[in-house]
């Protein structure tokens, strides 16, 4: 199917495992797993060790000769009971608490607010992201371009539902909840594409929520930023002429914006600089002429249930609309 | 019907005779809608939870399937929000309570603590018919296309009526009110019975640890469920009436929805599996035929677990961006709450070693508990390592986390239970062999349900999406998973098979096939109505192996001691050290449970179409069923 070819393609080559982390928070994130995990073998080593155990005793006397009288191995009985039940979890729980609840926490929290340079804000919208650099007039969507080795301060909330911040290789999730706005620090140890999700159930189309962060050297990130807060430039070609008449003049308009022209919708993602991006609707579908073509024609195809109604288009509407945006660079 | 034992004298038999012309039922279907009959309720939840459990289960294997490929469309994805919600609800509030509390419970509480029945049995059938009710309430709803959607744990805004315009979230918050009147019922039910309706002599410290275990259930529904109860009532405030407990528009807060609901949250890990604790301390000396290792810190632990987990909500929001200071409290409340858990751990081990194991059924079904529980428990332990939960907390591997809490610590000791008393229930035995094999598919059909989600989970895939993308690493494990899921349907159905079969053709089984520890084997299998001839003598917790005691028992029958043979009465003690107190009529079957819960379902129901006006008059006929309820006392003798 073509739909699944294309989710396929946008899917290829990234990859949303904790375990590979991009970052010191990620990585100490993940060396606290395999340490824990380690441990929990032990753990599990130990009681499935007692029941194998008690498996090749099973015939050792009659059945039913202990239920009267003197209870053999009760004192041995207390003696684990009181210290692997009890003493030794003490332990093993409070080192856990102090490592994990004490130290890795620091670099995983939210940063002092002095600690960064740059500040993004990262809104959840029902099923997409909005990105905003304070300061400057680029807005985005779905993905986010950091400079790679610098700490990022990443404010996340929502315009409606709760929605979670989650960048796996990066650091740990984050709610965006609408009474609050969350804070956590971004950082990447090399430049790359790192994908990450909507974590917290928000609706029938959670499951194509996804966001890139993008991290690149930085001499590249501020030549984009200084680009992406530029308006749309105007179109020279005719057909791409015409796609701008019809998105300001059509239902386009009154949902999304294009800076520098009249379209200032606030419902769906702001598309001045559109085509820059690899991706359409939260990642579900690759930025390409074909996919961005059946996007415009229907909607509700490739993510049934999104907020983009079908507007009746005619094939050349589409194909202008299309020319248009893939000007938008 | 059943005598207990060849009657050595005349005067026992009438004696017996007596007694079964005072506890008999009524006949037909008539008498189970009427009954009072702890082990007839027992049996109605038995019915009715299993078919809840077949429900539960259709929806987890279309879930699968659906997961089975990426970007599949067997379902649609309103379809999909619609099956996991219902899922969890179901699995947790009309399976898991009503199964351990309201089927277990029921049946067995009376018999291990030597009692007729509960200490007020209309009570108790009206908490059933209230929980079928609910339960039919709430399945309309998927028959209506208008299930709750939103998720077990139903967040706000998505689930406000703003996001949600549907009546599915209204349905959600009626079932789970008028669910939480019946497992109220039964907590009070059970804490009193427990209480006041032992054998004398039955002090404390001589309580079957199984009764301890649903004692500390019973106070953790008690307390748990009016923060559940106020938060649904909310929700259906602001979605019906137009308050603004959650609208934050209006200086409502999204996080109350939260925080009210893991204070009942997470206690309510703890009410589904305790009582499955309580099975498993059952079978574990019957089968290793010694008693408990460590018995009264294993009765401790069993309540404070309950206690402790009424501590730890805010584990469940780790990743809402809670101040540091709160998030460390929690998670050192969390790392104390693995305390009383090894301590059980260790003394269920510690049991089979010292024992002499006999690996039947039902206990092949608690070492797997004990191996799931303690998988489970460990990576509920890597919860309390707050970076390292905020990294994978509403992933799979939660959902691997829980269902090896949940499935393996609380669906395993049930099925071992159903095995262990079904001769005690039916009177004839289950097949061995096919009961062992049926332990091995569901064990290896769990683990390969189960284990893969840590990965996936780990690989960074979110719960609740209805698909997800090729290429991420998460397709050959979410296959894997689904088999699983099959595999684990397989080995359930031959379960029930084998007890179905052996219903009808199974061999006698004698009152005592396992030489069992408490008192429910020292009476005929299935029970008398009246469940013991003579309140029984008990002088420890594992009153069926003391000899002499049972030898009591039959020459208090010969001499018509504590045979309470003048009525419909059981007795009385003291709380703490069973000290006969007093002899109490007990109530006769009555039609007013069902009746009372009939209405309520009306009431219920008109609230569900916002008929307001209407539901008030519906109230007015549950005062007035009540009153007639209350006209006609229990006829003294």
């Amino acid at each position: 199917m073509a739909l699944g070819a294309s989710v396929l393609l946008a899917g290829c080559g990234r990859t949303q495992n904790a375990l590979a982390p991009e970052s010191h928070q990620s990585r100490d994130i993940a060396s606290l797993f395999w340490w824990m995990m380690g441990g929990a073998w032990i753990g599990l080593g130990v009681v499935v060790g007692l029941l194998v155990w008690s498996w090749k005793r099973r015939r050792r006397r009659g059945f039913g000769a202990d239920t009267e009288g003197p209870k053999p191995g009760e004192r041995a009985g207390w003696v684990v009971v009181l210290g692997a039940g009890v003493a030794l979890p003490i332990v093993v729980l409070a080192t856990l608490f102090v490592i994990a609840d004490v130290l890795v926490i620091r670099t995983t929290q939210a940063p002092a607010k002095t600690a960064t340079r740059l500040t993004i804000r990262v809104i959840g919208h029902q099923w997409w992201w909005e990105v905003r650099y304070p300061g400057t007039r680029a807005v985005t969507a779905n993905e986010i371009h950091i400079p790679v080795r610098t700490p990022v301060r990443v404010q996340v909330t929502t315009a409606d539902v709760i929605h979670s911040f989650w960048v796996p290789q990066l650091n740990r999730k984050i709610d965006a909840i609408p009474e609050r706005t969350n804070v956590e620090e971004l950082y990447a140890d090399a430049p790359g594409v790192y994908r990450g999700q909507c974590a917290e159930f928000c609706g029938l189309q959670h499951a194509h929520m996804g966001v890139y962060v993008i991290a690149d050297p930085p001499a590249a990130f501020h030549r984009w930023l200084a680009r992406e807060g530029r308006p749309a430039a105007a179109p020279s070609r005719a057909l791409a002429a015409r796609g701008r008449r019809l998105f300001l003049g059509g239902a386009c308009s009154s949902c999304h914006t294009i800076r520098g022209t009249g379209a200032s919708g606030e419902v769906g993602p702001d598309l001045t600089h559109v085509a820059a991006r690899t991706t359409l609707a939260a990642l579900a579908i690759p930025n390409r002429r074909a996919d961005l073509a059946r996007w415009i024609a229907n909607a509700q195809h490739a993510k049934p249930g999104n907020q983009m109604p079908d507007l009746r288009l005619t094939g050349s509407q589409v194909g202008a609309l299309v020319a248009y945006l893939q000007g938008l660079r | 019907m059943a005598v207990v034992e060849a009657p050595e004298s005349p005067a026992a038999a009438e004696r017996l005779d007596r007694l079964e012309q005072i506890w008999r039922s009524r006949p037909g279907l008539l008498g189970w809608l009427t009954t009072t009959d702890h082990k007839r309720v027992g049996l109605l939840y038995l019915w009715t939870t299993l078919a809840f459990f077949a429900a539960g289960g259709a929806e987890s294997l279309l879930i699968r399937t659906q997961l089975a490929q990426p970007n599949s469309h067997v379902v649609s994805p309103s379809t999909f929000d619609e099956l996991f919600s219902m899922h969890g609800i179901t699995m947790i509030f009309f399976f898991i309570i009503p199964m351990t509390t309201g089927a277990f419970g029921n049946y067995l509480l009376p018999l291990m603590i030597g009692a007729r029945d509960m200490a007020f049995p209309r009570m108790n059938a009206l908490s059933y018919w209230i929980f079928l009710a609910s339960g039919i309430f709430l399945y309309t709803s998927l028959g209506l296309g208008m299930a709750p959607n939103a998720g077990w744990f139903d967040y706000v805004p998505l689930a406000s009526r703003a996001f949600d315009p549907g009546r599915n979230v209204d349905f959600y918050c009626l079932g789970i009110i008028f669910n939480s009147i019946a497992s109220t019922l039964t907590a009070a039910q059970f804490i009193v019975t427990i209480f006041k309706s032992r054998a004398p002599g039955m002090s404390l410290n001589r309580l079957p640890l199984f009764c301890y275990a649903q004692l500390a259930a019973a106070f953790g529904l008690l307390f748990a469920l009016p923060p559940l109860s106020a938060d649904t009532i909310f929700l259906f405030l602001d979605r019906n009436v137009g308050t603004h407990f959650f609208d934050v528009a209006l200086g409502g807060k999204s996080l109350l929805w939260q925080h009210l609901f893991w204070i009942f949250g997470h206690p309510e890990v703890y009410i589904l599996i305790v009582p499955a604790f309580g099975i498993a301390t059952s079978i574990i000396p019957a089968f290793t035929q010694r008693k408990l290792v460590a018995f009264p810190l294993v009765g401790i632990a069993e309540l404070l677990v309950v206690f402790i987990g009424f501590g730890v909500w805010a584990h469940h929001m780790f990743a809402t961006g809670l101040p540091t200071i709160s998030l460390v409290f929690f998670a050192a409340a969390t790392a104390m709450v693995v305390i009383p858990s090894t301590i059980q751990v260790f003394a269920w081990c510690m049991s089979f070693v010292t024992g002499t194991p006999q690996f039947k059924t039902p206990l092949l079904f608690i070492a797997g508990f004990i191996f799931m529980f303690v998988t489970g428990g460990l990576t509920g332990i890597m919860f309390m390592a707050i970076p390292f939960d905020q990294q994978v907390t509403d992933t799979y591997f939660v959902i691997a986390h829980f269902h090896y809490i949940i499935f393996g610590a609380a669906v395993f000791p049930i099925f071992g239970g159903l095995y262990y008393w079904f001769p005690k229930v039916t009177g004839k035995l289950y097949l061995e062999r096919p009961g062992q094999l049926s332990f091995w598919i569901v064990f290896v059909g769990t683990n390969l349900l189960f284990f893969p989600m840590h990965i996936v989970g780990l690989l960074g895939m979110p719960r609740r999406q209805y698909t997800y993308p090729d290429g991420l690493g998460w397709t050959s494990y979410n296959l894997a998973e689904t088999i699983g899921g099959f595999l684990t349907a397989a080995g359930i159905l031959l379960l029930l098979g084998n007890l179905v079969y052996s219903y009808r053709k199974g061999a006698d089984a004698g009152s005592d096939p396992w030489h069992g520890p408490t008192l429910e084997w020292a009476t005929t299998s299935p029970p008398p109505e009246y469940n013991f001839p003579v309140v029984p003598k008990v002088t420890s917790a594992y009153a069926n192996w003391d000899r002499d005691d049972r030898e009591e028992d039959r020459r208090r029958l010969a001499e018509g001691l504590f045979v309470l043979e003048q009525g419909h009465e059981q007795v009385e003690v003291s709380a703490v050290d069973a000290r006969l107190s007093d002899v109490v009529p007990m109530p006769h079957e009555s039609p007013w449970p069902p009746l009372l819960a009939a209405s309520l379902a009306l009431v219920f129901s008109m609230l569900l179409l916002r008929k307001f006006g209407v539901a008030g008059v519906m109230a007015v006929l549950c005062v007035l069923t009540l009153v007639g309820w209350h006209s006609r006392e229990p006829a003294e003798q």
